[in-house]
């Protein structure tokens, strides 16, 4: 009431103001809202809890027989599940040994509680899938009814003994979802071991024919059977074959690397450091170990060696000799010891693919049906190399006179065709086209070889290089003997009188024995429906985090990943360094590290003992640039470089960062060099907004670490002479 | 004498002589952060502990003896010895009986506690407690700071 007054002495003046019509209108609904607030305080008052009498005793009475309907069910549903479980048990005694398909698995149930993530270790349900029959009866305080053949349940308290231990002591690891199953008649259970993981202990029990009984704790006798055994799901057929055919084939592995190339490879590396006792399975559908590319189209072909091409070893300037594998076969073990060996360590499973990823149930699949669980997963799957179209629609006969260069087997066929044809075209300038256009090139006086090269720019690495360095590169390669043909479109390919004929969309026809199309590379994403990965659509590859992660517990690196580079922006990057660097912070970030892309990788190229340069960051010729040059001298050329620094490779004098510090040669001064060409040796910065995010040391060596400093601080420099006489470049 | 060459307006190209560069560069670079959790670090981490997942190392903590190796290493670097690492003879004589049976990854030379090389992955030729790692990766890390 008092509030009507209120109101109404507001309004008061208001109303004054205006008309007479206003006035008898205010009025109006002003006593209109005062009785509707009268109104509304009496139905608040009727609402009291006086009610009629009746009606409570109807509720007492609907609530009561309530209960007592509960009171029975839950009665009923357990003395039901009892008796059963007695006769289960009877059963499963009596029953004899039987076949796959009449096996009954028996599943146990892992706590698995929602509310608690770190403690206990989600569970699964039954993998059992026709046909075998499951039947886990589980009851807790929540009296379900079974479910067959899903169950789950949330246990209080942890079944302890053949449990599946918790992996997640590390907050690292938010769910570790093993799936545990036993098949009953399969006489094949897989190695009980006791892996010391940190990360994931689990404890394996014999698996016997007659499932082991653990009694929960809980009194109720609720039929919780398990043997846990810590494999692998047993794939959906016959489970005796099945083992059989991939006997070889871990069912398990704490850290799974999809793809045995350089990233790989650099994580698996990262893993065995940081993690002790890991034990890591690399899964690759190459016959090979792992091994580095830049020397299949670089130093392999430079090699005096005969024998290099079966060895694979090759001799540098300084003498030095190494593998392009990684490592020698006896660093790895075999996968099927991979979980015995007592410090863990890394298995190579060659000549399989994974097919399908089940990110669910965390396992993969591969091509010849065998399924393998992880906890933790890289992908790094690379790429396969791009075909022109016109050569892919051309016929087989053309194909069959076509290289893709990627793979060991590509470089052995190609150097054996090299022995063998009398005129080879590359099509492609960048840098796979240029470096091989170079290695043929000078062989070609030796051989006889007639070497093309054909792209669509106007020079060697028009898409990286400014032009002027561009139209310098072309000519260098020009020297080692390739015949350059610029401005060309292939517009048709075709097999005719023994020979191959390239015709170009001006009209040029071009007649080669053999082609090999450097053309760019498609990243390997075909596991992203599986595995519910997103596709990046501008660059390709899988999309992932600046922390390299797709989605929990999958990290993919290398060339098939599509990452945030914090300081660069989103990019994708195909150079060896970049894998290395990619792999090796995977494999941090697989092992407890939530690092950044941050250490920026860098790239090189050898045109040949005398063009080289190393670049850093986004090194796009459609930037703008700026160069800063100085004459060189004859001490100025890859071959110097390296024998200055005293390391085999010149990438390795960047990658492995050997811990020798360079010491100065005294050797006799060389003889003074007139170069006739303008960029002797210099620096290239690549602007984007004024800011440098890529820089080409050009026939100038050893100063990454400025380079990297520079794009990493992602300055706006006034005058960019300045930074570059942090370089050094009249130097050594 | 230093030119500038309007080249094109995109590509700017300077040409410069060793007098040209003599005086030091007014560029300004940004101090490095010494504890950056980003940063890759050399073989010795902020906290003084040692990195294993140093790429200097190559692959020695990594491979079939790296369990041992890391034994012996981190003795030898927490050995407060006056001989340092005297007191870790027992870690490095299992490192070593480790490595003979892996003669392809580890290649026995005459210096006996030298890393691999050649076949295996580039590590530091001369042994690699004797090194100094510390120094090393700090002038490739930040060559602009001195």
């Amino acid at each position: 009431m008092f509030k009507c007054k209120a109101v109404w002495n507001k309004l008061a003046p208001l109303v004054r103001a205006s008309s007479t019509l206003c006035l008898q209108n205010a009025r109006k609904s002003v006593l209109r809202h005062g009785r509707r607030l009268e109104m509304v305080q009496k139905a608040q008052m009727s609402s009291g809890p006086a009610g009629g009498g009746g009606e409570n005793t109807l509720y007492y009475v609907l609530v009561g027989a309530t209960c007592l309907g509960t009171g029975v069910y839950a009665y009923r549903t357990v003395s039901g599940d009892k008796e059963r479980y007695n006769e289960r048990m009877i059963d499963l005694v009596n029953r004899p040994k039987q076949g796959p398909r009449a096996a009954e698995a028996v599943t146990e149930v892992v706590a698995g509680s929602k509310e608690e993530p770190v403690e206990e270790p989600t569970l699964t349900e039954a993998p059992v899938e026709e046909p075998l029959v499951t039947e886990a009866v589980v009851e807790f305080t929540e009296s379900k009814p079974v479910t067959e053949p899903l169950v789950e349940a949330s246990i209080p308290e942890p079944i302890v003994e053949t449990l599946v231990t918790e992996s997640v002591v590390e907050a690292s690891v938010p769910e570790s979802i093993i799936e545990v199953s036993v098949t009953e008649p399969v006489a094949e259970a897989p190695a009980v071991t006791q892996s010391e993981e940190p990360l994931a202990s689990v404890v394996e029990s014999e698996t016997k024919p007659t499932p082991v009984i653990i009694a929960a704790h809980v009194p109720e006798a609720s039929p919780v059977s398990e043997s846990a055994a810590v494999s692998e799901p047993a794939p959906a057929a016959e489970p005796v074959e099945s083992t059989a055919a991939h006997s070889d084939v871990p069912e398990h592995a704490p850290y799974l690397l999809i793809g045995g190339g350089t990233a790989s490879f650099a994580a698996a590396r990262s893993i065995r450091a940081r993690d002790p006792g890991a034990r890591v399975l690399i899964v690759t559908e190459e016959s090979e170990l792992p091994y580095m590319r830049p020397p299949l189209s670089k130093e392999l072909w430079f090699s005096d060696d005969p024998k290099a091409t079966e060895t694979l070893r090759f001799k540098q300037w300084n003498g030095k000799e190494r593998s392009i594998y990684f490592q020698p076969p006896s660093f790895y073990i075999s996968p099927t010891d991979l979980a015995k060996v007592e410090n863990g360590g890394v298995a190579v499973l060659t000549g399989r693919k994974v097919v399908h990823m089940d990110v669910r149930e965390n396992k993969v699949k591969l091509s010849d049906g065998a399924e393998i669980s992880y906890e933790k997963c890289l992908i790094a799957t690379g790429g396969v190399p791009r075909n022109l179209q016109v050569i892919d629609r051309a016929g087989e006969e053309v194909m069959k006179r076509t290289t893709l260069f990627r793979k060991i087997e590509d470089f052995r066929s190609l150097e054996k065709i090299s022995r063998e044809v009398k005129s080879i075209t590359i099509i492609g300038g960048g840098f796979l086209g240029s470096e091989l256009a170079c290695a043929l090139g000078r062989r070609s006086t030796d051989l006889g070889l007639e070497v093309i090269q054909m792209f669509p720019e106007k020079g060697n690495m028009g898409k990286v290089l400014p032009e002027y360095l561009s139209n310098w590169t072309t000519e260098k390669v020009r020297k080692e003997g390739v015949n350059i043909i610029m401005d060309a479109v292939v517009k048709n390919v075709s097999y005719k009188n023994d020979k191959l004929e390239i015709k170009l969309k001006d009209g040029r026809l071009i007649e080669t024995d053999h082609v090999v199309a450097a053309v760019g590379l498609e990243p390997s994403v075909e596991l992203a429906k599986s595995a519910g990965l997103e596709v990046d659509s501008d660059f390709g590859g899988y999309r992932v985090n600046a922390e390299l992660q797709a989605r929990s517990n999958i990290w993919v690196a290398g060339d098939a990943a599509c990452f945030y580079d914090i300081k660069l922006g989103r990019r994708r990057v195909e150079h060896h360094d970049h894998a290395v660097v990619s792999g090796r912070l995977a494999g941090e970030n697989m092992t407890g590290a939530s690092k950044p892309y941050w250490h920026q990788s860098m790239f090189w190229s050898d045109l040949g003992p005398d063009v080289g340069y190393e670049a850093i960051g986004i090194v796009d010729s459609s930037l703008p640039t700026v160069g800063v040059f100085a004459k060189a001298t004859a001490k100025d050329t890859p071959k110097a470089a390296t024998e200055q620094s005293g390391t085999g490779i010149r990438s390795e004098s960047e990658t492995e960062a050997v811990a020798v510090t360079l010491k100065a040669e005294t050797t006799a001064p060389p003889p003074p060099v007139q170069q006739k060409e303008d960029y002797g040796k210099g620096v290239v910065f690549y602007l984007r907004d004024n800011v440098v995010v890529g820089i080409v040391l050009w026939n100038v060596f050893n100063r990454m670490p400025i380079a990297r400093k520079i794009i990493k601080d992602g300055e706006q420099h006034a005058d960019l002479n300045e930074v570059a006489k942090l370089f050094n470049i009249h130097e050594d | 004498m230093s030119y500038l060459n309007i080249f094109m307006s995109k590509d700017r190209i300077i040409f410069v002589t060793k007098e040209d560069h003599e005086a030091p560069s007014n560029a300004e670079l940004i101090e490095d952060d010494p504890n950056d959790p980003y940063e890759d670090h050399g073989l010795i981490l902020p906290n003084g502990d040692i990195n294993w997942n140093c790429p200097c190392l190559g692959g020695m903590a990594s491979g079939p003896c790296g369990q041992q190796f890391k034994d012996a290493f981190s003795c030898f670097h927490y050995s407060k010895e006056e001989v340092k690492g005297s007191d870790c003879v027992e870690n490095f004589r299992s490192m070593q009986e480790c490595m003979q049976k892996y003669p392809e990854l580890y290649p026995q030379e005459d210096d006996n506690d030298s890393a691999p090389s050649g076949g295996a992955d580039n590590a530091p030729s001369d042994s690699v407690p004797t090194s100094s790692p510390e120094s090393t990766p700090a002038t490739t890390e930040n060559p602009a700071a001195s």
